[in-house]
């Protein structure tokens, strides 16, 4: 426990430090109500800067130059033929008919055999009782073929991003340089919007499976690097030195400690780098990826909430049949590098039997019609369409004048205001403004990040639609971050409410959010907050999880001292588990930031107009792709932005909490 | 045998799966690709080849790709290719030699001196017969309680009806998504209207703003176009604008006129018109009325058909329509 003065030490910086933000914004105040809409650098939705105009001609070029430049000849060609084999290979084996055959070689019975065989060699009985049942369920909804045009396209990109991901994540983990170097071209990777890059990527790699798996694999890569470096890092220097003393090589140290060590992060990276992938299903429809995405997109044209929902949930039932199948091979890889020698006779037969089994059920759907295409006797799509469309037309009746009004309170009370501060200040008070605060909270060298961003971000043209932005962010962040702590501690403190809670989490993370925008629409109209209600649907899980896990990771025994100390619940939550888990709460908001980002995209198509509109606008618009890509580049200098501050807080909440245990 | 001398405990999947496997390999069934469907051989295919179609996400246009698709295939024995892409990447499409036919073009001037003009991959294949109009519009029951409000003269009289959160208290006008033709900005500021310009961002939104209008008597006024599936359930009335007349948009930030009448075209690639294929002629040929457009697009869009469904049933109904275009 804590010694008094440094108890004191602490405390007095953190006192001077709320003093200091209060000053900060207290400036900021005098400073707009004195200036107001003074050097706003306003940008009126179809007008374009120089800058703008000279970023169009980035897609004419690569246009011009596709049929001569070498690197495109040599380069980019080589790359697309590969990706295109491979994504047709994995069409034609499960979701598409090949050359001579009306179905795909694998039929319905094969896939569940060999995905349940390798569930459970992977992991164990219960997720493969899971595989097999989503997926015939997949079929249940009479949505076999767009589910397996979607697993063929995921698998393909998620295969793709190991092999680039896992070797890059191990440089990152063993090289410093490599990790400096790497950094900012993953973030970069992460928040930039994907409609920023789908035209252009098109011209690169044509229109096709290549494409659709290249713009997912940008966005999924990066979990796999990032998980593999940190769990090479994290292997204890005591076991390294060990290691060395006995002789080992580099190669060695890596093949024999290193890598095995790291084995249950880097599955953890996996898990992320499927889940990304799947998030992509519907952005890659824009480019003609077949699929869940499709059905997605088409439904959402003539606003059929029932037959989206119904592509959605398919999509959400893939996903939680894949983290559970990875976390649970996870598990494994933990056990058996602790207990190696645990994989006895008796599995290995049964596992030699069930890749019999397995053998013979892929045969059967090769041969079979019956095992080939899905029966469709049973159809659960019927009625899950019904019931989505009943539960959506009631919610609308029903609930939209009461939605109406708290949207119009909250949009008035917190919202505008903030949002006017933000816009109306001359932009020089508002940068000046965070940068001294990104100083208090974090540390000098955040504020430094900070002002070059800053600076970035007026050079982008589109300063005045950024703030609107991030006004929206911060509020959808605040709201995250409630939501984490309040959801986070409820969870953290009972494993049964954790599994009771956990799937619903699951199906809001992956649920694409193009399924709920239609009834968002009616109970909110369109308007910034149903771009914010939206955003929280999809970035508050992180938080939760991410908060939960922490709660529940403060050891029992001080939660026990603690009660046995007389203290009750409220005072165990607010005096041990929160501060114990403080580091954990940092990490909640930086990623519920990140995650809100996101979807700034999606929320310029329900009415944030902004950032989000700015980019859809240079997708759709050829005379407005350097304004969308301006516009995507703001979205990265906010991220990184906000992402720099909130870690450095981070940190110092880090040494606070040391310094106090 | 090994399943008996073993008494531990049995994944059951495996018993499932060899279970499987002993009903199975005695009873067989209909082998795959002996009988059924799916041989896409025609007498005449050779000639026309593949037609790559592009088809852009709203209904009336894959209402047209459906017809267009379904005569080529079952009349012409080609193969339609349909990609499903937003319309810059269409248009991108025949650069690269992937898309060969967009089927509604709305304008697009900078597209067609790009691909048209300058790169002359492409070209026009005449109009469609479709009428495209852009326009303000109200719900029909607001037409009724303030008649004069289909003038735009009236519109400041109304503006406090149409104040929302997101209207900076002037009101709100509704646009739609960031790939539509619109001057409505300038529209407003030329005309002195004491509205803001609210972006929408999709076609979805704009929609449901409509239909929620119409059924809870909410006010709203927005950007929306005909033909559209959507006027056969709420029957939108147009506001009128001060009268088009040929160059009064030439500088867009100066218009204060109408929109335009649409003549929405076909474009095809330069590639598909030199190539012989009977495909060309018959896109060519095509052409349709609005009321043709808006039934198909009511049976995907309402009745919930595949657009070859739809497609079949119009053509059936349509014979002497379809043998002109051939």
């Amino acid at each position: 426990m804590t010694t008094l003065p440094l108890q004191r030490a602490a405390a007095t910086p953190r006192l001077s430090r709320k003093v200091g933000v209060a000053g900060v914004l207290a400036l900021w105040l005098v400073g707009f109500l004195l200036l107001r809409g003074r050097d706003t650098l306003r940008l009126a939705e179809a007008d374009v800067t120089p800058v703008h105009q000279s970023l169009n001609q980035l897609n004419d070029t690569v246009a011009a130059n596709r049929n001569s430049n070498p690197l495109f000849l040599y380069f980019f060609n080589e790359i697309r033929l590969v990706v295109d084999e491979l994504a047709r290979g994995m069409q034609a084996l499960i979701s598409q008919p090949v050359a001579g055959r009306p179905l795909p070689i694998i039929g319905w019975l094969g896939v569940v055999a060999l995905a349940a065989f390798g569930a459970w060699a992977l992991g164990n009985l219960k997720v493969a009782l899971l595989t097999a049942g989503g997926l015939l369920f997949l079929g249940f909804q009479g949505l076999w073929q767009e589910s397996m045009d979607t697993l063929a396209l995921t698998m393909t990109a998620v295969l793709l991003s190991l092999v680039v991901g896992i070797p890059l994540g191990i440089w990152v983990g063993l090289s410093r340089r490599g990790e400096r170097l790497l950094t900012p071209v993953l973030d970069f990777m992460q928040t930039m919007p994907t409609f920023v890059y789908l035209a252009p990527l098109t011209l690169v790699f044509l229109i096709g499976p290549a494409s659709a798996t290249i713009a997912t694999m940008v966005y999924a890569v990066p979990p796999v690097i990032r998980l593999t470096a940190h769990g090479i890092r994290e292997v204890p220097h005591d076991t390294l030195e060990a290691a060395r003393s006995m002789g080992s090589t580099r190669g060695q140290l890596l093949r024999q400690v290193q890598l095995p060590m790291a084995k249950r992060t880097m599955v953890i990276g996996v898990n992320q780098t499927i889940m990304a992938a799947l998030s992509m299903v519907t952005i890659a429809a824009l480019i003609d990826a077949p699929g869940l995405g499709q059905t997605v997109v088409k439904s959402l044209a003539t606003l059929d909430v029932g037959s989206s929902f119904n592509a959605g949930l398919a999509i959400v039932v893939l996903a939680i049949v894949l983290d559970r199948v990875t976390t649970a091979a996870s598990v494994r890889a933990e056990r058996s590098r602790r207990n190696p020698s645990r994989l006895g006779h008796l599995r290995r037969l049964w596992l030699l039997l069930g890749a019999a089994a397995t053998a013979v059920c892929v045969y059967l759907s090769y041969t079979y019609l019956w095992a080939a295409e899905f029966p469709s006797q049973l159809d659960l799509g019927a009625p899950i369409r019904r019931s989505a469309d009943a539960v959506s037309t009631w919610v609308q009746t029903n609930l939209g004048s009461t939605t109406g009004v708290l949207k119009d309170v909250f949009t008035n009370v917190v919202l505008n205001p903030l949002q006017t501060l933000l816009t109306d200040s001359p932009w020089w008070l508002v940068a000046a403004a965070i940068v001294a605060l990104a100083a208090i909270v974090g540390s000098a060298r955040a504020s430094v990040t900070s002002a070059i961003c800053l600076g970035l971000l007026v050079a982008t043209g589109v300063w005045s639609d950024a703030m609107v932005t991030l006004a929206a962010t911060l509020v959808a962040a605040v709201v995250v971050l409630l939501l984490g702590l309040v959801v986070g501690v409820w969870m953290g403190r009972s494993t049964r409410v954790d599994r009771v809670v956990r799937p619903f989490l699951d199906a809001a993370q992956t649920m694409p959010a193009f399924v709920y925008l239609v009834p968002f629409l009616a109970l909110f109209s369109t308007s910034r907050f149903t771009a914010i209600v939206a955003a929280v649907v999809f970035a508050a899980p992180v938080a939760i999880k991410i908060i939960g896990d922490g709660i529940s990771g403060v050891s029992a025994t001080t939660v026990e001292a603690a009660t046995s100390a007389g203290s009750s619940r409220w005072q165990i939550i607010t005096k041990v588990q929160l501060p114990m888990s403080l580091r954990t709460i940092a990490l909640a908001t930086n990623q519920g930031l990140i995650f809100v980002l996101s979807m700034i995209v999606v929320g310029g198509l329900v009415g944030a107009g902004a950032l989000g509109y700015d980019v859809v606008q240079g997708f759709r618009q050829d005379r407005l792709f350097g304004k969308g890509l301006a516009a995507g580049l703001a979205v990265v200098l906010l991220g990184i932005l906000l992402d720099r501050i909130t870690q450095a807080a981070a940190r110092r909440a880090d040494v606070v909490t040391h310094a106090h245990s | 045998m090994l399943l008996r001398t073993h008494p531990v405990r049995r994944p059951p999947l495996v018993i499932a799966a060899a279970a499987l496997t002993l009903t199975v390999g005695a009873c067989g069934g209909a082998k795959v690709g002996s009988t059924s469907a799916g041989g896409g051989s025609s007498s005449n295919g050779a000639k026309c080849g593949q037609v790559d179609l592009a088809v852009n996400n709203w209904v009336g246009y894959e209402a047209n790709a459906a017809v267009v698709a379904y005569v080529a295939e079952k009349r012409l024995g080609c193969t339609v290719s349909k990609k499903n892409l937003d319309e810059q990447v269409s248009w991108q499409g025949f650069g690269t030699g992937e898309v060969d036919v967009i089927l509604e073009n709305w304008g697009h001037e900078d597209l067609v001196k790009k691909y048209i003009t300058e790169q002359k991959v492409a070209q026009d294949a005449g109009p469609t017969g479709n009428i495209g109009k852009i326009g303000w519009w109200v719900p029909p029951w607001m037409a009724k309680k303030y008649p004069d409000i289909t003038n735009w003269k009236n519109l400041n009289k109304y503006a406090d009806l149409f104040k929302t959160t997101e209207s900076a208290g002037k009101g709100q006008l509704l646009d739609g998504d960031p790939g539509f033709v619109t001057n409505d900005a300038a529209l407003v500021k030329n005309l002195d209207l004491n509205y803001k310009v609210v972006f929408s961002g999709s076609e979805t939104a704009l929609i449901q703003a409509f239909r929620q209008g119409e059924q809870q008597k909410k006010p709203v006024i927005g950007y929306f176009y005909s033909p559209q599936w959507f006027l056969a359930e709420v029957p939108l009335v147009n506001i009128q604008l001060p009268k088009y007349e040929k160059g009064c948009d030439a500088d867009p930030a100066k218009v204060a006129c109408d929109y335009p009448e649409y003549k929405l075209n076909k474009i095809v690639s330069t590639k598909l018109a030199t190539s012989g294929s009977p495909a060309f002629g018959l896109i060519q040929k095509f052409a349709w009325t609005n009321e043709d457009q808006n039934l198909v697009a009511k049976y995907i869009a309402q009745d919930k058909m595949t657009p070859d469904e739809a497609a079949k049933k119009w053509v059936d109904a349509n014979p002497d329509k379809v043998k002109s275009w051939l």
